[in-house]
C-alpha cells in the first residue's frame, strides 16, 4: 500500500472543500482523480503533497503517517497544471534543480538529468529557457523534473490541462508509457471523464468533497454506484417517468415498474449503446425521427426525436449507418435494450438541476 | 521607390506617431537640444575649466554619491516593504500602503523642511542622535536622508505588482523539490524580481539626482561640503555666470543620460528570464 487517506477531511472557512474521504492506492498503480472542477480533487492531491494540510484524518505514504512531515521532506514529485517552470533556469537546471537541493555529488546528479533528458525526449533542449519550449516540452520538463530525485510517489494536477487537442492524446499515451516503464506510484487529477478512463489503472470519482466511487474505468462505467457517477461517465439518456397503470411511463416511453406503485416517480437512465435503431419501422416497438448524426470517429451518434419531442441519443458504427442506409431526417424505428432506474422516489429527484453536467462528445466515447 | 501603405488593423499609427514625436520635441528634444547648442558656444577649455573647478567637483561627488547610497538604501527596503505589503494580510494594511506615496505627494520643500526639523540639534530625533554623532541636518548624511525619502515610492510601486502576478506555483515547486523557504528566496524568487528591483532602483536614483527642493532646506548648502549639484547651478546663475550654470547642467545631464543608458542595458540583461 503505497497511499492511504483515512477520514480525510478539509474546511477552507465554513465550507468543506473534502468531506471524510477514504482510499488507498497501492504500489506502482497509476489512478486518476476525476470530477468536476470545484469537486475537491485537487485538494486531495495537494494534500498528499503536503500543501495543503487536512483538517481530520490521516494520510499515510508508504505506512508512515505524513501529517506533520513538511511538504519538501514526502519525497514526492508533483506537476502543476500551470507547469511552474523555473523561468530564470535552464532545461538542464530546472531537472536538476531538486537534485541539488538534496546534495547528490555532481557527477551523479549530470548523470540522472542526462538519462531524464534522454528518455524524455529532450535532448538538445538542455541550454534553452522555459519560455523557448513548446507546451508540449515545459510538459515533459516539468514531470522531469519531479521524477528527478526518485520520487516515491508522483502527483499531477490536470497534467494535459493546458495544451491541445493532439499534444493532448500524445502526452496521454505518453504518460500511460512512461508509468509502465518506471513503475512509480501515480496520481493524477483530471475533469475529463475520457482522459481518466483512458489512462488510470483505477478511477476515484469526486463531487462535492465526497468521494462518489472508486473502482477500474470499467467498473465505473459499468456498474456506477450512483447517479452521479453514472451521469458523469460517459453519456446517458436520463428520463424521469411516472408509475401509471403498473408501468413507469414519459410520453410514449414505458419501462417495467418492478413493483412501484402508480405515483411513483422513477429516474431512469440508460446509455446510448443501449438504444437499438432499425430502418425498419415494424421492426422495433418505438417511432422517431433522426434528428442529428454527430461524427465521432468510428463511431457516429445519433440524435433521435420522437414525435413527442423527446430526445433520446444513440450510437452506431459507420458501418452499420451506411448498411442502413440512415440519414438525417430520415424516420426509424428504435427499442431500448437495457437501462437502470437511477432513483425513485420525489426526494431523489430532487437534485435533477445540480447534475446538469454533460461531458462534451469526444473521440473515443462509450468504447 | 514608392511608399507602400501596409495595411493594419489598429488605425492611426501615423497620427499617433506623429504627436508622439511632437510631444517628446517639444516636451524633452527642444529644451535639452537649445541646453546643448547654447553650450557650444563655450571654448572647449572654458568648458573643461568650467565643469571641473574643485567646487563643482565636490558637487557633483556628493550628489551622485548620496543618490547612488540613498537608490540602494531604497532597493533593498522598498523591495522589503512591497514584500511585505503584497504578501501579508494585517490590520493597517491599507493606511500602509497609501503612506508609501506620501514622499510623491508631498512637495519636496515640506519634505526637506520637516526632515531638517527632526534631525536639527534641538529637533525630536536630533535630540537623540547629535550626542550620539548622528548628525542628521546641515550634513551629506541629511542629503542621503532626504534623498532616501523622495525615492522610497519607486521601487514598492515597480515591485508591488510584480510580486502580486508572482506564480504561487512555482514557490510550492520548489518546495515540493525539497527546498526551504530561504532557499526558495534566494534561487527562485529573487531571479524574477531582479529586473523589477533594477527598474525601481534606476527609478528612484534618477530622481535623487535632480531632487533639489529638500535638500537645499536640510543640508545648509555648504560649499565642497553639502553642496550639491543641481544647487550650485542655482548659484552660478545667481552669480549670473551663465556659462557656468549651462556648463554644469550639461555634465549632469550627460551624466544622468548615461547612468540611465547602463542601468538599461542591466535590465535587458535581466529581463531575459523573466518573461
Amino acid at each position: 500500500m503505497s497511499i492511504e487517506l483515512k477520514g480525510i477531511s478539509k474546511k477552507f472557512g465554513e465550507v468543506t472543500a473534502v468531506n471524510s474521504v477514504n482510499f488507498s492506492v497501492n504500489d506502482g498503480e497509476l489512478v486518476g482523480l476525476l470530477g468536476p472542477s470545484g469537486g475537491g480533487k485537487t485538494t486531495v492531491l495537494r494534500m498528499i503533497a503536503g500543501l495543503e494540510l487536512p483538517t481530520e484524518g490521516d494520510i499515510f505514504i508508504r505506512g508512515q503517517r505524513v501529517n506533520d512531515v513538511p511538504v519538501q521532506q514526502r519525497n514526492i514529485g508533483f506537476v502543476f497544471q500551470s507547469y511552474a517552470l523555473f523561468k530564470n533556469m535552464s532545461v538542464f537546471k530546472n531537472i536538476a534543480f531538486g537534485l541539488k537541493i538534496k546534495k547528490w555529488k555532481k557527477a551523479d546528479a549530470e548523470t540522472r538529468v542526462a538519462e531524464l533528458i534522454q528518455l524524455f525526449g529532450l535532448s538538445g533542449l538542455e541550454k534553452r529557457f522555459p519560455h523557448q519550449l513548446s507546451g508540449g516540452q515545459r510538459q515533459r520538463v516539468a514531470i522531469a523534473r519531479a521524477l528527478a530525485p526518485k520520487p516515491s510517489v508522483l502527483l499531477l494536477d490536470e497534467p494535459f490541462g493546458a495544451v491541445d487537442a493532439k499534444i493532448r492524446q500524445e502526452l496521454r499515451e505518453w504518460l500511460v508509457t512512461l508509468h509502465h516503464d518506471l513503475n512509480v506510484t501515480t496520481i493524477f487529477v483530471t475533469h475529463d471523464q475520457e482522459e481518466a478512463m483512458e489512462v488510470s489503472n483505477r478511477i476515484v470519482i469526486f463531487s462535492k468533497g465526497n468521494l462518489e466511487q472508486i473502482g477500474t474505468p470499467r467498473e465505473v462505467y459499468e456498474q456506477p454506484a450512483n447517479e452521479f457517477v453514472a451521469r458523469f461517465v460517459g453519456v446517458m439518456n436520463v428520463l424521469d417517468t411516472e408509475v401509471r397503470g403498473g408501468v413507469a411511463r414519459l410520453n410514449e416511453l414505458q419501462f417495467p415498474s418492478n413493483g412501484h406503485a402508480d405515483g411513483a416517480r422513477l429516474r431512469i437512465g440508460f446509455r446510448p449503446y443501449a438504444v437499438q435503431v432499425s430502418n425498419d419501422l415494424s421492426l422495433l416497438p418505438y417511432r422517431a425521427v433522426l434528428r442529428h448524426t454527430f461524427f465521432l470517429g468510428i463511431l457516429l451518434r445519433l440524435e433521435l426525436e420522437l414525435p413527442s419531442g423527446l430526445i433520446v441519443r444513440s450510437r452506431m458504427t459507420k458501418e452499420e449507418y451506411a448498411q442502413q442506409g440512415l440519414e438525417d431526417g430520415r424516420e426509424v424505428s428504435f427499442q431500448i435494450k437495457n437501462y437502470r432506474v437511477l432513483a425513485s422516489d420525489a426526494a431523489a429527484l430532487a437534485p435533477e438541476l445540480e447534475l446538469q453536467y454533460q461531458p462534451p462528445p469526444t473521440m473515443g466515447e462509450n468504447i | 521607390m514608392k511608399y507602400e501603405r501596409k495595411f493594419n488593423a489598429l488605425p492611426g499609427f501615423g497620427l499617433t506617431m506623429g504627436f508622439t514625436l511632437f510631444y517628446l520635441s517639444a516636451i524633452v528634444m527642444i529644451p535639452i537640444g537649445a541646453l546643448i547648442v547654447k553650450t557650444l558656444g563655450i571654448p572647449w577649455s572654458e568648458f573643461w575649466r568650467l565643469a571641473t573647478t574643485e567646487r563643482a567637483l565636490a558637487a557633483y561627488k556628493l550628489t551622485f554619491g548620496a543618490s547612488l547610497i540613498a537608490a540602494l538604501a531604497n532597493a533593498v527596503f522598498g523591495t522589503l516593504l512591497a514584500w511585505v505589503l503584497t504578501r501579508y494580510e494585517f490590520p493597517g494594511r491599507r493606511l500602509v500602503d497609501a503612506l508609501v506615496d506620501f514622499p510623491f505627494a508631498l512637495p519636496t520643500a515640506v519634505a526637506g523642511l520637516t526632515l531638517a526639523n527632526l534631525f536639527a540639534a534641538n529637533g525630536w530625533l536630533g535630540q537623540y542622535l547629535v550626542p550620539l554623532g548622528i548628525k542628521g541636518a546641515f550634513t551629506p548624511l541629511g542629503v542621503v536622508i532626504a534623498l532616501t525619502f523622495v525615492g522610497m515610492p519607486f521601487v514598492v510601486r515597480t515591485l508591488q505588482p510584480v510580486l502580486e502576478n508572482f506564480e504561487r506555483e512555482v514557490e510550492e515547486a520548489s518546495a515540493t523539490l525539497g527546498a526551504g523557504r530561504w532557499r526558495t528566496f534566494i534561487s527562485v524568487i529573487a531571479p524574477s524580481l531582479l529586473p523589477s528591483i533594477i527598474t525601481g532602483f534606476a527609478l528612484a536614483f534618477a530622481r535623487a539626482i535632480g531632487e533639489y527642493g529638500s535638500i537645499v532646506f536640510i543640508s545648509g548648502n555648504l560649499p565642497f561640503k553639502t553642496e550639491i549639484a543641481p544647487y550650485l547651478i542655482v548659484m552660478r546663475l545667481e552669480e549670473y555666470d551663465y556659462a557656468g550654470a549651462m556648463t554644469l547642467a550639461v555634465v549632469l545631464l550627460a551624466f544622468s543620460f548615461v547612468m540611465l543608458a547602463v542601468i538599461n542595458v542591466i535590465e535587458q540583461w535581466a529581463n531575459k528570464f523573466a518573461k
